[in-house]
């Protein structure tokens, strides 16, 4: 595609805040993101000290915001509490991080074009997220209280029978405009993935980050709607007495079916899992090769299983609605498909061992993030084993086995995982270098700490705590747990003072950190090895023309010629004939770019 | 809740006391043990590259390998195979849990906010208590009045959702003669925590007894059996007795008391504004709460109602 440069916009306005570069659109999605996740992060804290100290004065934000109960947590706080907990994280928090911000960063950069396919619709996808959070902040000043019906918004519960109110109105009405800036990133996305790739840039010398862009994109086009209707007929039955979701005593035989949400709500629900981590399993396949100065291993192999996921995520959501007196056939299909889900699941884990296996391992702030996530992972996934299964899950459904385990696969996978992106791509982003030794003692907080927290969560769940209680301890089986519990909230509530670590040293860093190099980390990808830090405008002066893939390390024969262990993806290399007979030659798909 | 350093109890899946439970536990310690295994394999290799192949000087020798078709052949076939063997386990469970016996004895549930309602094949109807017998086989029918709610009996190792405009189902058979607890699993607001019930398991002669007499027939006198019932159906979960507010009114100093209307009526509390306010909750509404709780028409006798109101009259 021919790529036009644009000028440079001079005014304020149109530089930092309308702007169409995506450079500025990402940190502007990583700023608010990180708001957000400062919000929710809050807000699990609360959730904690419930567990730890139940019906007492939350110190500090209780004094702020509870001075009406002397700060301490009532039941209808407590439900708002946690409903507002996992919204904001996952679709204000780690969506706009993970996809908003790196997908935005990454994917021009890393495929060689000047900007996102369409410039105009990125900025109004952010602009809609933006909206989007300020019904949430909405929410939060309802007179009857913030949303409070679950994150999962089940109605009857989520309708006026269960939660009028303006709060929980406001956070339908902002699912669904998040919904439509996730829709208009996922197009421009998929387009410019599929359009402006550098001449060269086959589909399999993209490096495994955009493949788990590309394919996030693809599944947030196609379920983020389902989710997105979801969300409106339920504001239908919320403002316009409609029965689509209602039914019981409160509208007679009148009466619409629940479950129907809930299937919507799934169909979404489990793609979206994979939404939140298949931008991870990239993001770390290519850093643990960059940082074991290795070719991935099996690249096709961690293509083709994050194709496999990718195909999969929709047909096994029914293992969420076992439980709701599904067709027991029905049942034992998904179960099924749910375990087989893992089987590129564990492909993807392997090649990452063996990526790492005999390299010569630079244990630097990125790469310890991204060890970090594929422990986790190990984790999440593991853990999932004891759910797919349908005798045990119709146990473990809905005790704190479950939150332990989505914990561990979308918050602390995706969260370990953005954190390896960030501290990776900071110095193109900002020209800065982070502090190496800030970052580790966060990365060592983080990492000790959520395993306290979500392993303590695994724990109580199988001993048969349930989940959302607000007064566990009033079951005499379980009561016994509330030790553990409390050393479980010690633990989060370390984990968050770690986070105060990152603050400080992303603010340093922007402010006054080093001046950052065009490619201090000596990696083979274009936004290191074509574009300054940080990155001109329009990207590339000449677009590049690539010839190989995004692994290329470990050749001793490059190492006697060049003085270093890597070759980029556009230099001529050892000598044409070294080369296979198809590299250099643009793809056909690719003829015309430039 | 005075907590020591060392003092963090045992940990373990909940006591058995049916017969579905020892089948799913089993299921439960084969994926759970062959999952820790994995788990450390897994992660003592990455934790032990981690530390053996860290980087000691500049321009170390790396290995080139990229691919290997043996070993990817082998680890992608015996997760397969593993999977179809955890496949096989979930569908002989499901299988025992989803199927009752015939000879069952059929028991009506109704869940609403935030209450549970057992109706017997007698007619006799218990609320927040199912008296059962030991060593047969039950069958709940379940519905809900309102939102979705779901019945999770942990040492019965079962749990069903019950759903507004249909029925489902759920099956056990107890094997202790004991108390067990009942929680409502499904998140369904703010009186989700309260929303507990308890299974009664009974000797069959026992559990006879119990039902001919209506289920838990007490002879307490009134204010005792009034400070019973106000836990034990559910009052407590949104009226407190020391002036805080839950979802409904305190009736801390109830009687006597003028109450401020919806509409801009007012009341003077007495034992008839009581009953009527049990019986038909929403004629009187006090202002600026919402019309929330359910009748107890038909769930509550007149000797239990009087109970209530002595209490009530002794808390005062």
């Amino acid at each position: 595609m021919e790529q036009h440069i644009h000028p440079e916009p001079k005014a304020f306005i149109w530089k930092y805040v309308f702007s169409i570069d995506h450079k500025v659109i990402a940190k502007q999605f990583l700023w608010t993101g990180l708001m957000f996740l400062a919000l929710g992060g809050t807000l699990a804290m609360m959730i904690r000290w419930q567990w730890a100290y139940p019906k007492t004065a939350v110190p500090v934000v209780g004094a702020l915001f509870l001075s009406h109960t002397g700060g301490a947590i009532t039941p209808p706080t407590y439900t708002s509490i946690f409903t507002m907990h996992g919204l904001i994280m996952i679709f204000w928090a780690i969506t706009p991080i993970l996809i908003g911000a790196f997908g935005n960063f990454c994917i021009p950069l890393m495929i060689g074009a000047r900007d996102m396919a369409f410039p105009k619709l990125n900025m109004y996808s952010y602009w809609m997220f933006f909206a989007s959070s300020v019904l949430v902040i909405l929410s939060f000043t309802s007179q009857l209280g913030a949303a409070s019906a679950g994150w999962t918004t089940y109605p009857p519960l989520s309708t006026n029978v269960g939660a009028p109110g303006w709060g929980q109105t406001y956070m339908a009405l902002a699912i669904f405009a998040t919904g439509v800036s996730t829709i208009m990133g996922g197009i421009n996305y998929i387009v410019t993935v599929i359009r402006y790739r550098a001449p060269g840039m086959t589909w399999f010398r993209l490096p495994l980050t955009i493949w788990g862009m590309w394919l996030t994109a693809i599944l947030n086009v196609l379920f983020v709607p389902v989710l997105g209707s979801a969300a409106l007929l339920l504001s239908l039955d919320r403002l316009a007495g409609t029965h689509f979701f209602v039914a019981g005593a409160a509208v007679g035989i009148q009466g619409g079916d629940p479950m129907l949400f809930q299937h919507l709500f799934w169909i979404f629900g489990h793609p979206e899992v994979y939404i939140l981590i298949l931008p991870v399993w990239g993001i770390v396949g290519d850093i643990l090769s960059f940082f074991s100065r290795k070719p991935a291993f099996w690249y096709k192999g961690s293509v083709f299983a994050m194709i496999a996921v990718t195909v999969l995520s929709a047909v096994v959501y029914g293992h969420h609605m076992y439980q709701t007196g599904m067709a027991p056939l029905l049942g034992l299909g998904f179960e099924m498909l749910t375990l087989a889900i893992s089987v590129p699941a564990v492909v993807l884990f392997v090649n990452w061992l063996n990526t790492i296996w005999k390299g010569s391992l630079r244990l630097e702030v990125p790469m310890l993030f991204a060890l970090g996530m594929v422990f986790v992972f190990g984790a999440g996934g593991l853990t999932g084993l004891l759910l797919g299964t349908i005798s045990t899950d119709i146990y473990l459904h809905d005790t704190m086995y479950v939150v332990g385990h989505f914990h561990l696969t979308m918050a602390a996978a995706s969260f370990l995982g953005s954190f390896s992106a960030l501290y990776f791509w900071f110095p193109k982003m900002y020209g800065k270098q982070m502090d190496q030794n800030l970052g580790k003692v966060h990365f060592w907080g983080s990492v000790v700490f959520i395993t306290l927290v979500f392993g303590g969560q695994l724990v109580a769940g199988y001993s048969g705590q349930h989940r959302r209680l607000f007064e566990p301890y009033q079951y005499t089986y379980i009561r016994h747990l509330a030790p553990l519990n409390r050393w479980t909230s010690f633990a989060a509530f370390a984990l968050g003072a770690t986070q105060l670590i990152f603050v400080v040293n992303f603010i340093k860093s922007i402010l006054m950190g080093k001046k950052a190099e065009q490619n201090p980390w000596h990696v083979s990808t274009l936004e290191w090895t074509h574009c300054a830090s940080p990155p001109i405008y329009h990207n590339f002066d000449i677009v590049p023309t690539v010839v190989r893939g995004a692994h290329e390390y470990a050749d001793p024969a490059v190492k006697k010629k060049f003085g270093r262990d890597y070759l980029d993806q556009v230099e001529p290399g050892l000598s044409a004939v070294d080369e296979d007979s198809s590299a250099g030659m643009p793809e056909p798909e690719a003829i015309g770019a430039e | 809740m005075r907590l020591t350093p060392i003092d963090i109890g045992s940990f373990w899946l909940p006591r058995q006391t049916s017969t579905l439970a020892p089948e799913v536990d089993a299921g439960f310690h084969v994926v759970y043990w062959l999952s820790v295994g994995f788990f450390v394999l897994v992660v003592g290799a990455m934790a032990y590259f981690a530390v053996r192949y860290r980087r000691r000087r500049e321009g170390e020798k790396t290995s080139s390998i990229d691919h290997s078709t043996a070993l990817e052949i082998v680890w992608t076939t015996i997760p397969a195979l593993m999977l179809l063997g955890l496949f096989a386990m979930g569908l002989k469970g499901y299988a025992s849990a989803a199927v009752a016996p015939a000879e069952a004895l059929e028991i009506q549930v109704t869940a609403e906010k935030w209450l549970w309602t057992f109706t017997y094949p007698n007619g006799t109807t218990t609320v927040n208590e199912l008296g059962v017998p030991k060593d047969r086989p039950v069958r709940l029918v379940m519905s809900s009045k309102d939102i979705v709610h779901s019945f999770f009996v942990p040492e019965f190792r079962i749990k069903q959702d019950l759903v507004p405009g249909a029925y489902t189902t759920t099956w056990f058979q107890a094997t202790e003669a004991k108390d067990v607890a009942v929680l409502c699993a499904e998140y369904c607001g703010t009186g989700h925590s309260d929303m507990g019930a308890k299974i009664i398991v009974m000797d069959e002669p026992v559990y006879k007894d119990w039902l001919e007499k209506g289920g838990g027939a007490s002879d307490l006198p009134p204010a005792e059996l009034g400070k019973k019932l106000f836990t034990q159906r559910s009052c407590a979960t949104c009226h407190s007795l020391d002036g805080s507010r839950i979802q409904g009114p305190s009736l801390k100093g109830l009687i006597g008391r003028s109450e401020d209307l919806e509409g801009g009526a007012s009341v003077k509390v007495d034992e008839n504004y009581i009953r009527e306010s049990i019986l038909n909750p929403g004629a009187k509404i006090v202002r600026g709460y919402p019309a929330a709780m359910p009748t107890f028409q038909g769930l509550l006798k007149d000797r239990e109602i009087d109970a209530l109101i002595a209490y009530l009259k002794s808390v005062n």
